[in-house]
């Protein structure tokens, strides 16, 4: 994956840009020690590497827009850095770069149950928004599996989702006010705890921008109250088209569960063997999770079973207490570690339409054929975010290569069915360059149009998105802009 | 009034236009101030995909929303946005389209609970004022490929292109409803109940006050829905957490949805003279608010309290007279004269503003869509 070659200018000048920032920010707060620097080299897309100049960690917005300022006065590009999970390379360095951490912005600044929202800075973690509400019975909603590690900050600009979101949308959905430094330093507020913009909605445009259009440092994030319960069952068929349908059977009667995961069978082998869930072996296994009273749970799952008897399920298995729902989601949950434990892995992220999905399954098993590499799928079924897993070794000369050969063609099959790129990852710099699979040059224009007005100087994050050639002329700005 | 039929004759109009070009779809949000030539696109009007088990629906921008709930409907599938019918309160004729409930974002009561209009929209096409053709988003429910210019373009009341196709999910339509109605309660109240009952699990999807119903006496309105079974097991769990309110009775079927039907539409206020505004809040700042706004001005509550409807004496600029508030004031229907006094949208602060006029003249370089332009 080519990256733009650093700006000998801004290079030649790195004592001074180093000196400007400790003026603004505490000693601890700059990092530039190479051996130091070395800690912000990647993201979770570790194939790609590159030390950045320096390292930046505010603990305020002032702070953000102090850094902002110097930055953009001598025309250093500014990676911002969530919590360095993303697997797209969002927050890949470039050897010229500073890259902005939010990690020391963790506060809540307030919280309200009556008009049901958390303020947070967005270096708080995905989970710890919950945690903070959790006890008086509330919860934030989008769960991105690296909830643990994840910050609000990369779940803003990725637009993260995660298995619930069927019912309760992704990030997007639940935002709702930001304070965001663009790249000039200027502060701007946006949205807040009251709902819809009255002009444009520019939230909604910076939601998913991946840190190009300003650093978010504060959000309003809608929390819900907690459902009374939750249930899953356990569904496998011999087929994958059988248990797409049923999924297709399920919704069409009206029905929306939480969460609707589906596990091909290489999955369900890999996951069994590491977590001994006790799946039955079988083409296509479906997680179907459904909440409210108990009553209003039987009564859902009654009629998913209906539905799921109806096409002859060789296993049907209801959650009877927590442990067994705690076992039901257990492959599920380690199917990344399972995948990990058996080689190195790329995880792919593409959406297709919900009845494509035997199709798409059928062709991705012939191009592993084809290409000599295993993978094995994940998906959220009932909005139709595939994650294949491709299993490869690094350490043999030209798999990566493959692996991302084979990645693309999937990506590019999933964009043919009607489908697109990327669900919930990001394009960062690891689809950069299938952009023109599913989108013409006027589409891209159209978008750079947004950043030439956000981010005159292309100086955020500015080798991600779109593809090196379409932006080219854009980040061709002098080392110098605001002085 | 110039008339297109797909999206070839539009871009060509756009790249002939000489002047601001007024575009319209049913024309129901009337002509607050508009100017320019008229350009209808309720020519545009087709169903091109609808897939019930994928929750998705894909129109062209003047198909009418009567023909997309009818599609909708024999699916056992709706609009879950509830889009607002405008006719009754402006007093205007015509059909709303698909299209303009986007670009306008009318949104109904189960916004508060489901979402805006902007956040049904997975994909747009649009022309822009340049007459490029630009697509956006796709018909899959969950899209990260690039910039969302989907929610950019919904309610951006066509002052960025004009859309000529939507990608919209949708949701099941609920085997039955019930609502609840609290009595007598004043607004302060009306507004902690319906916190308690939005912060209760019990799913509720509407929740509204309106000051002055039937007699004069105040009523709050709950609404539940879903399985039979579930909404009754809901609403006995609902009247229980709000017992201590005092009297509360139950609504279902007809007389419930037309109370919603009603909500949604601000029927309240139609036929009524009197300039409306539409003022979105925090909720729990809504009682001093409409504190402040007099004794000449009447107001209904929804979104439990984060939606104020305030009919108030023509003329009057309640935003003005409010102040600085979190959140924002449009005035939705007042004479020309009033509209050419008082802009209907609020001024945005200065680096918004600049961002924002930033957009529109990089998507609209010449100028031929300008702000309330647009009717739905």
């Amino acid at each position: 994956m080519e990256m733009p070659a650093p700006d000998a200018r801004v290079m030649a000048k790195t004592a001074r840009i180093v000196e400007r920032l400790q003026s603004v920010l505490p000693a601890d707060a700059v990092i530039h020690d190479p051996a130091e620097t070395r800690a912000y080299e990647c993201d979770a897309l570790t194939a790609y590497r590159c030390p950045p100049l320096c390292a930046v960690l505010p603990a305020s917005t002032e702070e953000v827009s102090a850094v902002m300022k110097i930055c953009h006065e001598e025309g250093v590009p500014v990676v911002p850095r969530g919590s360095g999970t993303s697997l797209a390379g969002g927050a890949l360095p470039t050897a010229d770069c500073v890259i902005l951490g939010v990690s020391r912005l963790t506060d809540v600044i307030e919280t309200d149950y009556a008009d049901r929202i958390i303020r947070v800075q967005t270096g708080r973690t995905n989970l710890s928004v919950t945690g903070a509400v959790e006890a008086d019975g509330f919860f934030y909603a989008p769960d991105p599996s690296s909830q643990l590690a994840c910050a609000i900050a990369g779940n803003i600009a990725m637009n993260s989702g995660g298995a619930h979101c069927l019912k309760y949308g992704v990030t997007t959905n639940n935002l709702m006010g930001v304070t965001m430094v663009q790249m000039d330093g200027t502060i701007v507020e946006i949205g807040g705890a009251h709902l819809d913009p009255s002009g444009l909605d520019l939230l909604g445009v910076i939601c998913g921008s991946e840190g190009q259009l300003g650093v978010v440092t504060e959000a309003t994030l809608r929390i819900l109250p907690k459902p009374e319960g939750a249930r899953p069952v356990l569904i496998g068929y011999d087929s994958n088209e059988v248990a797409g349908r049923v999924v297709s059977d399920i919704i069409k009667a009206g029905i929306l569960p939480v969460a609707i995961e589906f596990m091909d069978r290489p999955c369900i082998e890999a996951c069994e063997a590491f977590a001994k869930a006790g799946y039955p072996m079988c083409e296509a296994l479906l997680i179907i999770e459904v909440e409210g009273s108990d009553a209003e749970i039987d009564h859902q799952l009654g009629l998913i079973k209906d539905i799921a008897n109806r096409h002859d399920p060789v296993e049907l298995r209801e959650a009877a207490d927590a442990d067994e729902a705690a076992r039901i989601w257990l492959g599920r949950k380690s199917a990344f570690g399972a995948m990990g434990q058996i080689n190195d892995y790329m995880c792919l992220d593409g959406t297709i339409p919900v009845d494509q999905l035997p199709y798409v399954l059928r062709r991705i098993g012939e191009m592993s054929k084809e290409f000599g590499l295993e993978v094995a799928n994940v998906f959220h079924a009932g909005d139709g975010n595939m994650h294949p897993l491709i299993l490869y070794n690094a350490n043999l000369p030209g798999q990566l290569e493959l692996c991302e050969a084979f990645g693309a063609a999937i990506l590019k099959l999933c964009v043919e069915v009607g489908g697109c790129l990327t669900g919930e990852h990001g394009v960062g710099i690891e689809k950069r360059d299938l952009m023109t699979d599913q989108y013409a040059e006027i589409d891209l224009e159209a978008q750079m149009r947004v950043k030439d007005v956000f981010d005159p100087s292309w100086l955020l994050n500015p080798a991600k998105v779109f593809p090196l050639a379409s932006s080219a002329a854009r980040r061709a700005a002098p080392a110098e802009t605001g002085r | 009034m110039m008339n297109v039929s797909n999206e070839a004759e539009l871009v060509e109009a756009i790249r002939t236009a000489n002047g601001p070009l007024r575009i319209m779809g049913g024309g129901t949000r009337g002509a607050t101030g508009a100017e320019g030539a008229p350009l209808s696109v309720a020519g545009l009007n087709e169903i091109s995909l609808y897939e019930p088990g994928a929750l998705t629906i894909v129109a062209a921008a003047g198909t009418p929303i009567s023909t997309i709930e009818t599609a909708l409907d024999a699916g056992g599938q709706r609009l879950a946005f509830e889009p607002m019918d405008y006719r009754a309160l402006l007093g205007t004729t015509g059909e709303p389209t698909l299209g303009g409930a986007v670009a306008s974002g009318a949104s109904g009561p189960r916004r508060i609970v489901v979402g805006a209009v902007r956040d049904f929209c997975l994909g747009v096409r649009f022309v822009d004022g340049s007459g490029n053709i630009i697509k956006n988003g796709g018909r899959v429910m969950k899209n990260v490929t690039g910039y969302d210019l989907v929610k950019l373009m919904a309610g951006s009341r066509g002052t960025l292109g004009v859309l000529t196709e939507v990608a919209l999910k949708v949701l099941p339509k609920p085997e039955t409803e019930a609502t609840l109605i609290l009595h007598g309660l004043d607004i302060a109240s009306a507004v902690q109940a319906m916190s308690a009952a939005l912060g209760s699990p019990f799913e509720v999807t509407g929740v509204a006050h309106f000051p002055y119903s039937a007699g004069d006496d105040p009523a709050t309105m709950i609404r539940l829905e879903g399985f039979e079974q579930s909404v009754r097991y809901r609403t006995g769990a609902l009247k229980d957490l709000l017992g201590h309110y005092g009297e509360i009775s139950i609504v279902e079927g007809v007389p419930s949805t037309t109370g919603w039907t009603r909500t949604r539409d601000v029927d309240m206020f139609a036929d009524t003279p009197g300039d409306v505004w539409r003022i979105s809040v925090r909720p729990s700042e809504a009682p001093a608010i409409i504190a402040q706004m007099g004794d000449g001005v009447r107001v209904t509550l929804d979104w439990g309290g984060g939606l104020i409807w305030a009919l108030a004496p023509e003329g009057t600029d309640l935003r003005a007279a409010l102040g600085p508030i979190n959140g924002h004031a449009t005035l939705v229907r007042a004479s020309a004269a009033t509209f050419a006094a008082i802009p209907a949208l609020p001024p945005e602060p200065a680096p918004l503003a600049a961002i924002s006029e930033g957009l529109r003249s990089r998507f609209d370089p010449r100028g031929l869509f300008s702000p309330r332009k647009v009717d739905a």
